[in-house]
């Protein structure tokens, strides 16, 4: 994010006085303290943070943010943000969105505000269902998913939103779940990062989809499931006596046992959230063969959208005087006097 | 109106039509363009009619290949490009093909020989050679080969065949420039700065140039060419200059925005024949003007929102099938009222229909083509230096009344070139806008309203002053969501009224020729003003009680626009659709309004409209 002042605020600055209105039970509520909690360690100030968002359950995430919003069409937001942005680079933008929104009706903008590298957040909400028009599959709902416009099962195959932001160009993607208590860190990296940040959140629709990441968000089996990536430090899991190494001969990633803490010997990869290949790696891992990578999986950055735009801007007004008259006066002239045109 | 053939130096002619016509890819809109400019600067009155194909570039010698520029022009006040040429510019069989039927009796027909060779002539159909066969004695014929003495006129610059067969077109430009006494040097001014990285292109070009203007002058030519002398045509004191409704669109947003005080943000996406504002308004940076060529017809409406949202002005623009795409968002700028100006250059449709071709057919998408009940202003330019008004207009109401606006122009009103008296910048009014920066007396109200139904438009960024908005209904001056019945009547009422008090601010409709009352009424609007016009002038002279009225504002109309209508016997609306507008005047008016329509992609001639004028009134 741009370097603003740092406000002193406390959870309660970001709260609205509107009731909430998901489901009892619903994931959101987590991910929304969760960013209320975010908001004061960041520093940010309210007057100067929009929440953009699309239509979906998610998308009603900025009417409980006490920040302006703007809670706009489906799959749109992105491109409203762009215009925001573009408008008055000093605000900090938030996209809320959801596998509906971003990836179905709202694909194009997602790659496309990915690609131009805004500098923004962008928050995906996965919950491979869509919740507010009552439980049809998603394009991240697996194969197979029984649904009211799906009674014998979905036949297509999903996308994958990390692969897809990678695919799309964004220099930070990075994977949370709602309930976990790592979730405000991974939004805190997400900010810290100048340009697009893609972060996919793990919501647990309790109405529609319920626990359908239980496989590797339930917390007594989280150990063996989740691959919690930092820095720097070696991608191990299972209290450490697992690890991912590099399959030279596949040229693909596998897992490993690691002996006695020394996953240098197990070959062990550090985790660099530089290394764009490897990152394409770690977003395409089938789940159970190997367990979720999560946290931030790439952070690259490049020069902003906004950024650039500003510069060209500046740089061509330098040199030219704005003069309107002169503008309307332009081009090839004649003038006509009483006695007709002047020759 | 004689053809310039049967001109003679003591003879008058008050104007002349030319028509240029090749294939697609000879260079006809840029001969056309550089004759226009040469004819302003002699100080006559003009009006172009540029008629291309869609495809860039046509298969060669083909009849839908055929790109043709028409310009008429002469010393009395000129309102259409003119309905039948009195001189053809042929390039090739097919340009003659497609273009000769429209000539008038006794025209002349210039045409390059040296292009009808067998080939050419079928693809253009032809089963014997026109020039050969008699087909053409009721007009007057000069053929001769331009190929070959283009070639010939560029030989020194050792050019290849086909580079060297490129400079055709202006050296027909030279002998049209001859045939009508005007000036070279601007031409060759306009090749030096166009050239300028390749200086051998454009001596041949002006070798060229000088070839057919030599051609003209010297007496290697006899027969029907001479030379005719229009004399400048009376216009008002000041300084001119050639403008086409794009560009004057454009600095009519850049002037508008200026008023109001704001930098502008446009969200555009390529569409014919709308780009051609994108592409002005992104050399204009130094006026605060950001442009965003955005992925989709959406995300440049929604990118446009995003920028008024933040504060600045926003502004789209496309052509009918991207309004289409941008329906959805404009309810959203309606709901959240917020000024946005959209710009619909319309084309022929429905779907991607003619787009080349101009129509007026967008009229009932303006005004009712949103889900809900969605209203918003319409208006629409009748010229290329009406849209300068009209853009200026559109930024007036939607900043003033926080609302989007649509102005419709079209294609012809795009394209087209006519002279323009340059305004003075400083007989404008300024509308600058404040935005909000502290809460209302009593508490923040973002609904709250003034006088005029208008919000306050909040930048993000402003202390203390948090709210949220969206599509779903508002709450009564708190914005909240609200589901409510009442608040929802009430909010469907606010944003009717506010709509409608527009017409508060825009005074009442004037009668452009004729008088308030009488026998009968030709109302229309854009680009048929100057058929309309010119037909109810010739029809006043004859002595027919006939008047012209020109709308600007389609939505909300001038408050006496009802009874002005009913003042008149008989009310027909010219349109170049099936009877939109007649649809609407009926709808609020109860008035027997009848249409006169021409979907053809061809502007009305005069003639279509003196006649229905006379059978009106017989």
């Amino acid at each position: 994010m741009n370097e603003i002042t740092k406000i002193e605020t406390t959870l309660k600055d970001w709260e609205t006085d509107q009731e909430v209105r998901w489901c009892p039970g619903c994931g959101d509520y987590a991910i929304l303290k969760a960013v209320q909690r975010t908001m004061p360690m960041i520093g940010g100030s309210p007057a100067n943070t929009v929440f953009v968002s699309g239509i979906g359950c998610s998308s009603r995430f900025p009417y409980y943010m006490e920040t302006y919003g703007f809670h706009t069409i489906h799959g749109r937001a992105p491109a409203v943000a762009t215009g925001v942005k573009l408008a008055n680079p000093e605000l900090d933008v938030w996209i809320i969105t959801g596998d509906g929104d971003a990836l179905s009706i709202g694909g194009n903008h997602t790659m496309h505000v990915l690609r131009r590298n805004l500098n923004c957040q962008i928050m995906l909400f996965n919950n491979e269902i869509y919740g507010l028009t009552k439980g049809q599959y998603s394009p991240t709902s697996r194969e197979g998913t029984n649904s009211p416009s799906t009674p014998y099962g979905s036949v297509d195959h999903p996308a994958s939103p990390c692969a897809f932001a990678l695919g799309s160009g964004a220099r930070f993607v990075a994977r949370g779940i709602d309930i976990n208590k790592n979730l405000p860190d991974v939004l805190m990296a997400a900010h810290a990062h100048q340009g697009a940040a893609f972060i996919e959140i793990f919501q647990n629709c309790i109405v529609y989809n319920k626990d359908v990441f239980e496989d590797f968000a339930a917390k007594k089996t989280a150990a063996a499931t989740q691959l919690w990536l930092a820095n720097g430090e070696p991608m191990l899991f299972d209290k450490g006596v697992k690890g991912i190494a590099l399959d030279q001969d596949a040229m693909a990633l596998k897992v490993v046992d690691v002996v006695d803490g020394d996953w240098e010997a197990a070959g062990v990869l550090r985790h660099d959230v530089t290394n764009r290949s490897v990152a394409h790696m770690l977003v395409e891992l089938q789940f159970g063969v190997f367990p979720m990578p999560l946290g931030v999986i790439y952070d690259d950055p490049k020069p902003t959208f906004e950024s650039a735009v500003v510069a060209q801007n500046e740089a061509i007004a330098a040199n030219k005087k704005p003069d309107l008259q002169a503008l309307v006066s332009k081009g090839q002239t004649w003038t006509v006097s009483e006695d007709g045109p002047d020759l | 109106m004689a053809s310039a053939a049967q001109v003679s130096d003591e003879q008058a002619v008050d104007s002349v039509v030319v028509r240029f016509a090749g294939d697609s890819g000879d260079g006809m809109q840029l001969t056309g363009g550089q004759f226009t400019l040469s004819t302003a600067l002699a100080g006559n009155d003009l009006a172009t009619f540029p008629d291309f194909p869609a495809e860039i570039r046509a298969p060669q010698g083909t009849l839908f290949g055929v790109s043709a520029f028409q310009i008429n022009f002469g010393s009395r006040a000129i309102h259409t490009a003119g309905d039948q040429p009195d001189v053809l510019v042929a390039m090739n069989p097919a340009a003659l093909k497609v273009n000769v039927d429209s000539l008038k009796p006794g025209g002349l027909i210039i045409a390059d020989s040296g292009e009808f060779g067998k080939r050419n002539l079928d693809k253009a159909k032809y089963e014997t050679n026109p020039l050969e066969d008699g087909s053409l004695a009721k007009w007057q014929l000069l053929a001769f080969d331009i190929s070959a003495l283009t070639l010939e006129a560029v030989k020194p610059f050792g050019l290849g065949n086909k580079e060297a067969l490129r400079s055709k077109n202006m050296w027909t430009l030279g002998l049209a420039l001859w045939m009508f006494d005007r000036d070279r040097q601007p031409i060759v001014d306009w090749l030096n700065t166009k050239f300028a990285k390749k200086p051998e292109i454009a001596e041949a070009n002006i070798a060229a140039l000088n070839a057919g203007h030599a051609y003209g002058e010297t007496a290697e030519l006899s027969g029907p060419v001479k030379q005719a002398t229009l004399p400048a045509a009376p216009a008002d004191p000041g300084l001119y200059r050639t403008v086409n409704g794009a560009e004057a669109l454009s600095l009519g947003l850049v002037a508008g925005a200026q008023m109001a005080d704001l930098p502008m943000f446009f969200g555009g996406y390529p569409i014919t024949p709308a780009s051609a504002i994108l592409h002005h308004l992104s050399r204009l940076k130094e006026y605060g003007v950001t442009t965003f060529q955005a992925e989709d017809e959406i995300a440049a409406i929604a990118s446009a929102i995003g920028a008024s949202y933040a504060g600045t002005l926003g502004v789209t623009s496309s052509s009918g099938p991207g309004i289409a795409l941008k329906g959805e968002a404009m309810g959203l700028a309606i709901m959240t009222e917020l000024p946005l100006v959209i710009v619909n250059s319309q084309r022929g449709g429905p779907s991607t229909g003619l787009p080349t071709k101009t129509e007026q057919s967008d009229l009932y998408q303006a005004v009712y083509g949103r889900n809900g009940d969605a209203p918003m202003p319409v208006i629409s330019a009748r010229s290329p230096s009406d849209a300068f008004e009209c853009a200026i207009e559109a930024v007036r109401i939607a900043t003033q009344y926080m609302t989007p606006v649509m102005l419709l122009t079209d294609g012809y009103i795009a394209n087209a070139a006519e002279p323009w008296l340059v305004p003075d910048m400083s007989d404008y009014t300024e509308f600058a806008v404040e935005h909000m920066t502290q809460a209302q007396e009593g508490g923040f109200k973002p609904y709250g309203r003034d006088e005029k139904l208008a919000r306050p438009w909040i930048k993000p960024g402003t202390p203390e002053l948090m709210h949220r908005i969206g599509g779903i209904e508002k709450g009564v001056d708190t914005g909240h969501i609200d589901y409510g019945s009442e608040n929802h009547q009430e909010m469907t009422n606010i944003r009717r009224d506010k709509v409608l008090g527009v017409a508060d601010s825009i005074g009442d409709q004037q009668v452009e020729l004729g008088e308030a009352g009488g026998k009968l009424a030709l109302i229309g609007w854009g680009s048929t003003y100057g058929p309309i016009h010119q037909a109810v002038s010739r029809c006043r002279e004859k002595g027919m009680d006939v008047s012209h009225i020109h709308l600007r504002y389609i939505w909300p109309m001038p408050k006496n626009l009802g009874e002005l209508l009913k003042s008149y016997e008989h009310v027909i609306v010219p349109e170049m659709n099936t009877g939109q507008l007649k649809t609407v005047l009926r709808d609020q008016y109860l008035v027997d309004a009848k249409p006169l329509n021409k979907v053809s992609g061809q502007p009305f001639t005069i003639a279509e409209i003196e006649t229905a004028i006379a059978e009106a009134l017989g």
